[in-house]
């Protein structure tokens, strides 16, 4: 299993020094990724946009959506953009596309949300249809979710939680593989988020999530409880995840400081 | 920390107890709307591994409980005039009256404030004890008030599930746990019944609610409805009597909730028990499950302390976060459980061997290699009866490596792959019986001479390995002219690469997908005479089977589908039409082929679409077929449309084959991600099917070390 990291473009304060300095570190380090999240009304850069700028800057990393929320583009768009980052980077890239969980998303980009599993279908069936060149991705956790993971992607990029609930959901994505008749097996990308630093560090890391999902209600809690705190709680995350078969395990600051990829470089190398 | 415990069943009471035991003892009241005395239910279920845990939380009340169980270790299945028994099944319970005085006394004695007949005055009495405490228990039980004062942030769902149910107790003391099936002229009926002390047993009666119904239960007086019972079961219970506690037929409430703990005008309250999860009667988990919950509660306390709001609302997510996901898998198996009572009527005519083990294994969490470790001798009489059909031998293989007769075709083993060795039937992808049949550029097609020798070279092959070989035939339908699947499935081809597509009518599979030409006469019989001359190549390759593809949402399968088929004529509209040309090309096959080769269908028994077909008319579906001539039905599901709801998970279409054999009578064979020889086995043994497509993910370390080595 490989190990990647994500980029602080949903962390409050990042700047475009930050982001490529971010980038550089993670390029000479023991990193196998580097990814962004994607959320519309939310203080936070825009994922194409932001690997677009890290592209420019590195030379080896993976770079990828972790996941890009399809709908919220038109079909045509999106595929301009993952082409134009795929280039940039020299097809140093993966695109995870999922349907988000935020409603208000949608209403910003004027996207229907009631039909959004359909839209992500279309998109997915217009960029294999364009012969899009790179590696997709697909996330989320119902049964259509799965299906239409294995009828377009090439592998499944889960959204959190324990390791075994990582499990269960890698055992539905190789069981939908093989219904929709692929040949061999889905690629499977995991994440989890951390913060290393003092207590003031861990406080912020906490605050960020707390807000980020404060749209989930009390379930926030439970996302910013599970916050990777120290180099023993991201060891045994890493156990856990690389025993259940994860290909790529990307951990996601919650805070914008750039001495936070030394730390995680310092625990996983 | 001031903490008010609403409801003073097991939950309530054992975290009162908990909490009491604490380094620094907190200040807890327990109110109760009943009396202390008051009697509601009779026993409740433990495993051993929940002993274990109450061992562990508080010895003094363990040994109370223990000293007063009913313990016993088998299962008795009494069906048709037999009873079978499986052993090694540690369990024990208690009357639910006495483990209530056990903790009320262990309460009292840790000084928990206990307040009987004390009803809380709706949602203003919730506000009310939150404003004078620094953390509300909301274990009041399915109709939890406290649950309601907050019911934005607990998302409750409360959903009838299973048959209709009534709880007795009986003076008849069982040795067994003992599961009683009775055939009444309304229907089928089960019991549920254990020991739970010296004196009394429970009685749990069940049906589906038609059966209810149709025997006037629905209107019966309590004692009109105990003498029905006492009736239909007095074989069993002899001079014994049934007693009931104000016990009435319900349906059982399945309780989830969104979240477990809120904030009432800033008071963190959290749910425990039945107020927070219910799990069907039938895995008997209810009182083992709020216990645990309140072991979890007290010890996410010493964990993050209780001595400020933040330690507080700390331990409320640290609490959800473990227990969550463990009730999750129970509420899984005890939903698989609910709905096998709710069809065991349609296994009235399996063996008592194949019926006990579908009983055993209904909920998923009990495997063949499971029964085995508890009860050799049982498992070794269930594989002799599933090699021999009868007791004359004294050891068999297990059911995975016991051959199969269809026709004059001998299977080696019971399982089904692609490739030739370890499975006694091979059987080919879906192969085109014209080329515009076919799915994408390299689907092969059973038409010219050169195809033939090519499947032929197959034969030869499989067999030198002792597998059989069965073609699966089958037409793309809509579904055709697509790429590789490399990349992905359902893309069409470049225009210029594709060729016209034929489907009953002129729907496309996907937004952007080629536009089908709905099928003329002349096509129809274009197409079946097609399958019959593609059948007939394989009888001369050496196939053992031929199996036609009516799955998937390819030609055949999109007759079928109300959602693919808008004929108007004879072939489109009510379900007989819709059969009709899928039956044609059955017939056709089926007196085109020797007497001796077996046919198989491939078939889609749901859409899982809605306003598609569901499993009933999937089982309809294979009767008919069955009838056709059929003798093996390949039982699949979905992709009919393009946007579905399949739920994955390991042995997901076990259930639907279970249906199709036992609802149609007719063979069947299932794959849907069975990848150990032990779930093939348990598919087998419980009679779920007869054949098993094996998808074993990973070469076995064994021997990848081995090599290594």
């Amino acid at each position: 299993m490989e190990i990647g990291v994500g980029l602080p473009n949903t962390t409050p304060g990042t700047t475009g020094a930050l982001l490529t300095e971010w980038a550089r570190r993670a390029d000479a380090g023991p990193f196998g990724s580097l990814a962004v999240l994607d959320r519309l009304v939310y203080d936070s850069l825009e994922p194409f946009a932001a690997l677009s700028a890290v592209a420019a800057v590195t030379d080896r990393i993976q770079l990828a959506t972790m996941i890009a929320i399809g709908p919220l583009r038109p079909a045509a768009l999106l595929a301009k953009q993952a082409e134009a980052v795929h280039r940039l980077a020299d097809g140093r890239f993966t695109l995870g596309l999922g349907i988000g969980a935020r409603h208000d998303d949608y209403t910003a980009a004027g996207a229907d949300h009631s039909r959004r599993g359909a839209l992500l279908s279309e998109q997915l069936a217009h960029l294999r249809g364009s012969d899009y060149p790179g590696e997709i991705l697909v996330g989320g956790n119902s049964g259509p979710a799965f299906a239409r993971m294995a009828r377009y992607a090439d592998g499944y990029a889960h959204g959190g939680g324990p390791p075994r609930a990582f499990a269960s959901a890698a055992t539905k994505a190789q069981a939908a593989w093989r219904d929709l008749g692929r040949p061999g097996t889905p690629r499977l990308w995991a994440q989890g988020y951390f913060a290393l630093g003092d207590d003031d560090t861990v406080q912020a890391g906490r605050d960020y999530l707390r807000d980020y999902y404060a749209f989930t209600g009390p379930f926030a809690e439970t996302i910013a409880s599970a916050n990777l705190t120290t180099g023993r709680a991201i060891k045994d995350f890493v156990r856990g995840y690389a025993a259940e078969g994860c290909e790529m395990l990307v951990l996601l600051p919650t805070v914008s400081d750039v001495g936070q990829i030394d730390r995680l470089a310092e625990v996983i190398g | 920390m001031k903490v008010t415990i609403v409801g003073a069943g097991p939950a309530g009471l054992y975290l009162g107890i908990l909490l009491a035991k604490a380094e620094q003892p907190h200040e807890i009241t327990v109110l109760e709307r009943n009396p202390a005395d008051a009697t509601f239910g009779w026993g409740v279920v433990f495993s051993e591994e929940t002993l274990g845990a109450l061992r562990d939380a508080d010895y003094a009340s363990y040994l109370d409980i223990t000293d007063t169980f009913a313990r016993w270790d088998a299962i008795d299945i009494s069906y048709r005039d037999t009873v079978l028994r499986s052993r090694g099944h540690a369990f024990s319970a208690i009357a639910r009256k006495q483990l209530l005085a056990i903790l009320q006394r262990r309460a009292a004695e840790l000084g928990v404030t206990q307040r009987f007949g004390t009803e809380i005055d709706g949602q203003a009495g919730v506000m009310e004890l939150c404003a004078d405490t620094d953390l509300l228990v909301g274990a009041d039980g399915v109709r939890s008030v406290v649950r309601e004062t907050a019911t934005e942030t607990f998302r409750p769902t409360i959903t009838p599930q299973g048959g209709t149910y009534i709880w007795y107790g009986t003076d008849l003391v069982f040795d067994a746990f003992r599961f009683i099936f009775a055939e009444s002229e309304h229907g089928l009926f089960q019991v549920h019944g254990y020991p739970f002390d010296e004196h009394a047993s429970t009685f749990i009666v069940e049906c589906p609610e038609t059966t209810w119904r149709e025997a006037g239960l629905d209107e019966m007086s309590e004692a009109d409805s105990i003498a029905f019972c006492e009736h239909l079961f007095a074989d069993e219970l002899g001079e014994h009597r049934l007693l009931s506690n104000k016990s009435t037929w319900m349906r059982f409430p399945l309780v989830r909730n969104g979240s477990w703990h809120a904030r009432i005008a800033d008071t963190p309250v959290v749910l425990l028990g039945d107020a927070a999860h219910t799990a069907h009667f039938t895995i008997g988990s209810g009182t083992k499950l709020a216990m645990e919950d309140a072991i979890a509660l007290a010890a996410a306390f010493v964990r993050h302390g209780s001595d400020n709001p933040a330690a507080i609302q700390a331990a409320l997510v640290h609490y959800e976060r473990e227990r969550k996901p463990v009730v999750e898998r129970f509420q899984q198996a005890a939903t698989d459980s609910a709905e096998y009572f709710s069809r065991v009527h349609e296994h009235t005519h399996l063996a008592p061997p194949q019926f006990a083990v579908n009983l055993l294994t209904r909920s998923g969490r009990i495997s063949h290699t499971n029964l085995a470790q508890r009860d050799a001798d049982f498992v070794r009489g269930v594989d002799v009866w599933f090699a021999t059909g009868s007791a004359e031998r004294a050891v068999a293989p297990p059911p995975a490596f016991t051959p199969m007769t269809l026709r004059g075709l001998r299977l080696a083993n019971r399982m089904v792959s692609a490739t030739p060795g370890d499975a006694g039937l091979v059987l080919t992808p879906l192969t085109a019986v014209t080329p515009g049949g076919r799915v994408n550029p390299d689907t092969p097609t059973l038409r010219t001479d050169t195809d033939t020798a090519r499947l032929r070279a197959a034969v030869t092959e499989a067999n030198a390995e002792g597998s059989a070989l069965g073609v699966l035939l089958g037409h793309a339908g809509r579904r055709g002219a697509t790429r590789p699947p490399d990349r992905g499935v359902d893309i069409p081809l470049p225009e210029a690469e594709a060729w016209p597509l034929l489907a009953p009518s002129a729907l496309p599979f996907g937004k952007g997908s080629q536009p089908p030409n709905a099928m003329t006469s002349d096509d129809l019989a274009e197409v079946r005479d097609a399958f019959v001359a593609a059948a007939g190549c394989a009888v001369e390759a050496g196939c053992g089977l031929v199996a036609l593809d009516c799955g998937y949402g390819y030609l055949l399968a999109s007759f079928l589908s109300p959602l693919t088929n808008r004929r108007t004529d004879d072939y489109g509209g009510a379900v007989d039409n819709r059969l009709r040309f899928p039956l044609e090309v059955v017939g056709a096959v089926r007196a085109a082929l020797p007497d001796d080769c077996p046919l198989a269908v491939r078939l889609t028994v749901t859409d899982w679409a809605r306003g598609g077909m569901t499993a009933d008319d999937g089982v309809a579906a294979a009767r008919a077929f069955r009838e056709a001539g059929v003798d093996l039905v390949h039982v699949v599901a979905g992709q009919t449309v393009a946007e579905s709801t399949p739920e994955y998970r390991r042995g997901y279409l076990n259930t639907l084959s279970d249906q199709v054999r036992n609802g149609a009578r007719v063979p069947t064979m299932v794959g849907g991600h069975l990848t150990t020889v032990d779930a093939v086995n348990t598919v087998l043994a419980a009679g779920r099917a007869d054949l098993c497509v094996t998808e074993f993910l990973t070469e076995p370390a064994a021997l990848t070390s081995g090599r290594a080595a």
